[in-house]
């Protein structure tokens, strides 16, 4: 149980996380976050979005920069392939998240890591985006997530960590659950 | 009118555990009274099903002073010997109960708390509260989005599937009472689908003993709430997926898919009469598996430090959990398959009637280990209360006597 002390660290600071969890316990109306987003429209199915700020803890909270992000449709679609699709920025959240939680699960049960890579597939019919058959859903028609990590752990406690995770995720929520989307026009 | 009443102690329920309660109450020479809205064991008797059994084998229902004397140690009751024990244990130990008698409010005094009945009122130093951790059916918000052609019943009112229109029921969630109650409502010829979320698979016997015999033994009951990593999510984890039966058999979620019971994922939503359902049922199903996994280690690691493996069955391994390829994710409510939604969503104590500010922002009582957040006020028979055990009949009797012993101390200032 001490090896946390001395061994284990893969960069992530759980004592602060506990720290946090315990403080918003007391506390739930520090714990409203609100994320927010920019995008706006270049040319043909290109657009730019930003993400800076964001309000949580009880007030606006500032990022060291501005993150932009490109997105755009290959050229099979017609487009000019200037960034990655839509939905494949949808798998990036949904893998980045998991694999923070995984990182921040398995520094939580000591156990170190060294490596995590997640390789992500979603199938598709466009026949739902085009239109075409009413009965095709536009989204994807299911998405795997492939794990190969290397760490201190027994096969099944590396299983566990990453079901851990999977429970705690954010994005993984969003994606497997309904959530309302208003959408208002100036 | 009756006039006020001044006793040392009044606990509220005249259950398993506030019985135990006043036992130790009684051995500690402080006078008491037990204010029971109806009769002894009334829960078990009013707003239970038909075919409930415990979940505990009949050894393990040992109270202060009184135990299983029968001829059938591992099975398990039925509900007229559930009540006849807890009345009989009530004789035993000539505890003073007030039957037929409601608490309306529960209030702060000089001396201590003003107890308000139906049959009049009580002054007291220290008040008990005993009146259960499964009072009130917990529905989820979304219920209300549930067309009003299919029939909503939670396991408070159901007590056999005869009671049910024909046709297709949603059972939802799959702890004890969901799988038991999905098992039987499938077999009455009505097909059920059960909606999953997080759940506790265990086997009903493993290596030949009861899963409470090696809970028991291993000293897995009787971890204490102070001793364990997350208590608040030890209070909040569903039941083991147990049944009490004659053949002793598994009730987990590949017994239900065997008799034809379909699994679908967490009920997620309610849109227009369409219910959604979460795509994480396989995460959900690999979660159990891998707790059982665990479980299973620690008996078998337990088994081999104490030289049990002679005497016990080999370790085995269950099958994991078989879940189809592709759950459905959507339910129209419009076409006619579902006829009733029985919430199997989990149980809450209802304090409606307690007027003293101890609850936090979710509504529930401010304690630690049973120690309410208010001088002189104890709560018994919740989930993980100070144990592992604490909800159990079995766990009654060392949180009665911590309990008594505080507030005894508390008495004696």
């Amino acid at each position: 149980m001490s090896s946390s002390e001395t061994t284990v660290d893969n960069g992530v600071n759980v004592e602060a996380l506990l720290g946090a969890r315990e403080a918003l316990s007391g506390a739930p109306e520090a714990a409203q976050f609100t994320w927010r987003a920019t995008n706006e429209w270049k040319r043909g199915t290109h657009s730019h979005s930003t993400v800076e700020k964001f309000f949580g803890l009880g007030e606006e909270q500032n990022r060291t920069k501005t993150f932009d992000f490109e997105a755009d449709h290959p050229e099979c679609f017609a487009s000019e392939d200037l960034g990655a699709t839509p939905v494949e920025i949808v798998l990036v959240g949904l893998a980045s998240c998991l694999t923070a939680g995984v990182a921040a699960v398995a520094q939580h049960r000591d156990i170190q890591l060294r490596s995590v890579k997640a390789t992500l597939e979603a199938g598709m019919d466009i026949a739902g985006i085009l239109g075409i058959d009413a009965d095709v859903r536009n989204g994807f028609d299911g998405i795997k997530v492939h794990y190969d990590i290397d760490a201190d752990a027994t096969p099944d406690e590396i299983k566990a960590v990453v079901a851990q995770s999977q429970k705690r995720s954010a994005v993984y929520d969003i994606v497997a659950n309904p959530t309302n989307i208003t959408v208002d026009v100036n | 009118m009756v006039s006020d009443r001044t006793v040392t102690t009044v606990i509220i329920g005249g259950g398993h555990a506030g019985l135990a309660m006043s036992r130790c109450l009684s051995e500690r020479s402080i006078d008491h009274v037990v204010l029971e809205r109806g009769e002894v064991a009334n829960t078990w008797r009013t707003e239970r099903w038909d075919s409930l059994r415990l979940l505990t084998p009949n050894w393990q229902s040992r109270l202060p002073g009184f135990g299983y004397d029968g001829d059938d140690p591992d099975g398990f009751r039925k509900m007229p010997e559930t009540i006849d024990f807890i009345s009989r244990y009530a004789e035993a130990i000539s505890a003073p109960v007030q039957t037929h008698t409601k608490v309306t409010s529960v209030r702060r005094s000089d001396a201590g708390y003003d107890v308000a009945t139906d049959q009049g009122d009580w002054q007291c130093r220290t008040v008990v509260l005993a009146s259960g951790a499964c009072a009130i059916a917990s529905v989820p918000a979304l219920a209300e989005g549930v067309p009003a052609h299919i029939a909503q019943v939670t396991p408070t009112e159901y007590r056999n599937p005869d009671q049910l229109a024909d046709g297709g029921v949603m059972v939802v969630g799959v702890a004890a009472t969901g799988a038991q109650l999905a098992q039987e409502i499938h077999l009455s010829g009505r097909p059920v689908t059960v909606s999953v979320g997080e759940h506790v698979r265990a086997p009903r016997s493993y290596r030949g003993r009861d899963i409470q015999w090696w809970m028991d033994r291993t000293g897995l009951m009787d971890e204490r709430y102070d001793e364990i990593d997350d208590i608040n999510r030890a209070r909040r984890l569903p039941s083991f997926q147990l049944t009490g039966s004659d053949d002793k058999a598994m009730l987990d979620l590949n017994a239900l898919t065997n008799i034809g019971v379909k699994l679908i994922g967490r009920i997620a939503g309610m849109n227009d009469g369409k219910a959604q359902f979460s795509g994480s049922l396989r995460n959900m199903t690999a979660l159990a598996d891998l707790k059982l996994g665990r479980l299973l280690d620690t008996i078998d690691e337990w088994a081999s430090e104490n030289d049990l493996d002679g005497a016990v069955d080999p370790a085995e391994r269950f099958e994991p959990t078989q879940v189809e390829d592709n759950p459905p994710l959507g339910m129209d409510f419009a076409n006619g398959e579902i006829k009733t939604i029985l919430w199997a969503t989990g149980f809450r104590p209802d304090h409606s009637w307690l007027d003293v500010p101890v609850f936090d922002h979710k509504g529930r009582v401010r304690h630690d280990g049973g120690i309410v957040d208010s001088p002189g006020m104890y709560m018994m028979g919740q989930q993980f209360l100070r144990r592992r055990k604490s909800s159990l009949i079995d766990g009654a009797g060392d949180d009665a006597s911590d309990l008594s012993d505080h507030l005894a101390a508390y008495l004696a200032g």
